[in-house]
């Protein structure tokens, strides 16, 4: 049994050198750089995608389309609150 | 659910729909189970209010109640909407699964409802955090594996040819919930709503805190980390201060933390070792929690200044300093010396609120007021000095939660070790309850505190869905996207 534990700590801290390695060897820093800013690339999509939820919800215009939306969420609102 | 978009563009819409539903849920559900948090603070302090409609009301009924409330509906609905928008947003694809994405909402709503029945009719398997019974626990399992689905279908389909850093926090707590929630529940039915666990005696015990300490490491740590990668450098507006340290984190966590449930167990009849396994493993996971809020805050270096007019970013890094100071205390408390005085007191409860409100709340809070704006084509939040207001009752209704149980745990701690010269205890059990109660009466300010500023909230957020104007009565309605 205490091979196997002596076995179990030096592949752990293998492991974890071999993560820090990965992550922070300079070849792969430019890389990480441009992952990071992965959230930043969509905002005209999102912007599309909420316009998109309003249409879906009243099939009108977008101008009626916030009245139509706001007769909604507040319907949901109440249902919770009675469900409790 | 993904498919009928009106405008024409390279990429289909987003499923803004469900991410709107479970946001505006996790509002409703927040109040839910806050109140009911005050109203038990109020019991403890005021016995009489046990009685309010007895044997329904009575604390050791609604206690499980507030707690499943708090974390699996106003938690877990928050949950719910970030992992969707993330993953959505960061693959650059509509959510994949069809019927199973409305089936999760619906479904999570069904849960929360027959929790919120059965619980104060006393159905409970008597398991902390797992109080559901099997029916209840069976729909959760498809809910889950419907989650599950959704979630790795979308990043399956994703556009984006790497795996943000975020989902990976969210995909390893939904795994990790999968495989907990399953087997801690595992039991034979003998009636409705009544059932015997698979396991007993010690091994039982070991399962239930491998699951519930791990309910607080993957359900209430890493899937809101996976919203602080994400909701952090969007309010910031700038990227996570070091992604590389973020891989680091992500693995150092996860191996780390499915080691230290045994913590719950300390001085009993587990086996002395996996006591101090457990203490070891808990210890060295400061190291990886400290890592992981030193990459959230420091994403603000060189934007500091925008905590000053920002009250949103200031909820998502106060809600780090919050999460630094409980990954702090509970490694500390873990240490069975220091568990010799709090096991039991006041100082766990404190130290609970201390991740729940400080941490897991006011980080969700502050992503949901990033959130609604976006979700529903506003510029901002109708009133931003609201948000201000929410947050400061927040901050101060959590410092006066903790630093009342901190009092509190610490006085009952030293008052039932006390001894006399002959042997005998100093003081009596009832002693220390009647020394616990101005601390019992600030905790439930503070709560009322906290309490308070969800309702602001739910407010401010019906109307930035209702009204085209902000509270300053300038438009603010986001013009139509620029599209081909």
């Amino acid at each position: 049994m205490d091979i196997l534990r002596q076995i179990a700590v030096v592949l752990g801290a293998v492991a974890f050198l071999a993560v820090c390695w990965w992550a922070f060897s300079p070849k792969r820093r430019k890389r990480f750089e441009e992952d990071a800013k992965l959230p930043f690339a969509d905002e005209e999509l999102s912007q599309r995608s909420a316009e998109a939820a309003d249409d879906k919800d009243t099939e009108e215009n977008s101008a009626a389309v916030n009245r139509g939306d706001a007769g909604s969420a507040p319907a949901d609102k109440n249902k919770g609150q009675d469900e409790k | 659910m993904t498919t009928s978009v009106v405008r024409t563009g390279p990429v289909p819409a987003y499923d803004y729909k469900i991410v709107r539903q479970f946001t505006i849920m996790s509002v409703v559900w927040g109040i839910v189970g806050m109140g009911v948090g005050v109203l038990i603070a109020a019991q403890l302090a005021w016995p009489a209010l046990n009685d309010l409609f007895q044997p329904f009301t009575h604390f050791g009924r609604l206690r499980p109640l507030h707690t499943n409330a708090v974390i699996f509906a106003f938690g877990g609905s928050v949950l719910f909407a970030t992992s969707y928008y993330v993953v959505q947003r960061t693959c650059q694809t509509p959510l994949w699964g069809g019927w199973l994405v409305p089936f999760t909402f619906w479904g999570w709503q069904v849960v929360i409802v027959g929790a919120a029945i059965t619980l104060p009719m006393g159905l409970t398997s008597a398991k902390e955090y797992a109080e559901l019974q099997w029916p209840l626990d069976i729909l959760i399992a498809l809910i889950w594996v419907a989650y599950a689905l959704v979630f790795f279908g979308t990043i399956a389909k994703r556009r984006t040819s790497h795996i943000y850093v975020a989902n990976w926090f969210f995909g390893a707590y939904i795994i990790t919930i999968a495989v907990l929630h399953i087997i801690n529940n595992l039991a034979i039915p003998y009636a409705p709503f009544m059932a015997y666990s698979m396991f007993s005696g010690t091994t039982d015990a070991m399962i239930q805190w491998w699951y519930g300490h791990n309910a607080v490491g993957f359900f209430l740590t890493a899937a809101f980390l996976g919203i602080m990668y994400y909701f952090v450098p969007k309010q910031a507006g700038r990227p996570v201060y070091s992604y590389q340290l973020s891989i680091v984190h992500f693995w150092a966590l996860i191996s780390i933390y499915v080691w230290a449930g045994g913590h719950h167990l300390h001085y009993s009849a587990l086996p002395d070792w996996t006591q101090s396994l457990a203490m070891i493993m808990s210890v060295i996971l400061l190291a990886p929690s400290w890592g992981g809020m030193i990459n959230g805050i420091m994403t603000l270096s060189g934007a500091w200044h925008k905590l000053r007019t920002d009250p949103t970013l200031r909820f998502l890094v106060v809600s780090l300093s919050f999460y630094g100071m409980s990954t702090f205390e509970g490694p500390m408390m873990s240490i069975k010396t220091v568990n010799a005085l709090s096991h039991n007191t006041d100082w766990t409860v404190g130290h609970v609120h201390s991740g729940a409100l400080g941490w897991v709340a006011m980080i969700s809070i502050g992503a949901l007021y990033h959130l609604v704006p976006v979700l529903f084509g506003r510029k901002q939040m109708y009133s931003v000095k609201l948000i201000n207001a929410h947050f400061w009752l927040a901050t101060v209704g959590t410092v006066l939660y903790i630093a009342a149980m901190w009092v509190n745990g610490i006085t009952q701690g030293l008052m039932w070790r006390a001894f006399n010269a002959d042997g005998t205890l100093t003081y009596s059990f009832v002693e220390s309850v009647i020394a616990s109660y101005p601390g019992y009466v600030v905790r439930f300010i503070g709560g009322g505190f906290f309490l308070l500023g969800m309702l602001l909230m739910a407010y401010n957020v019906f109307r930035t869905v209702t009204d085209k104007e902000n509270a300053a009565r300038e438009d603010n309605i986001v013009p139509h996207a620029q599209t081909a």
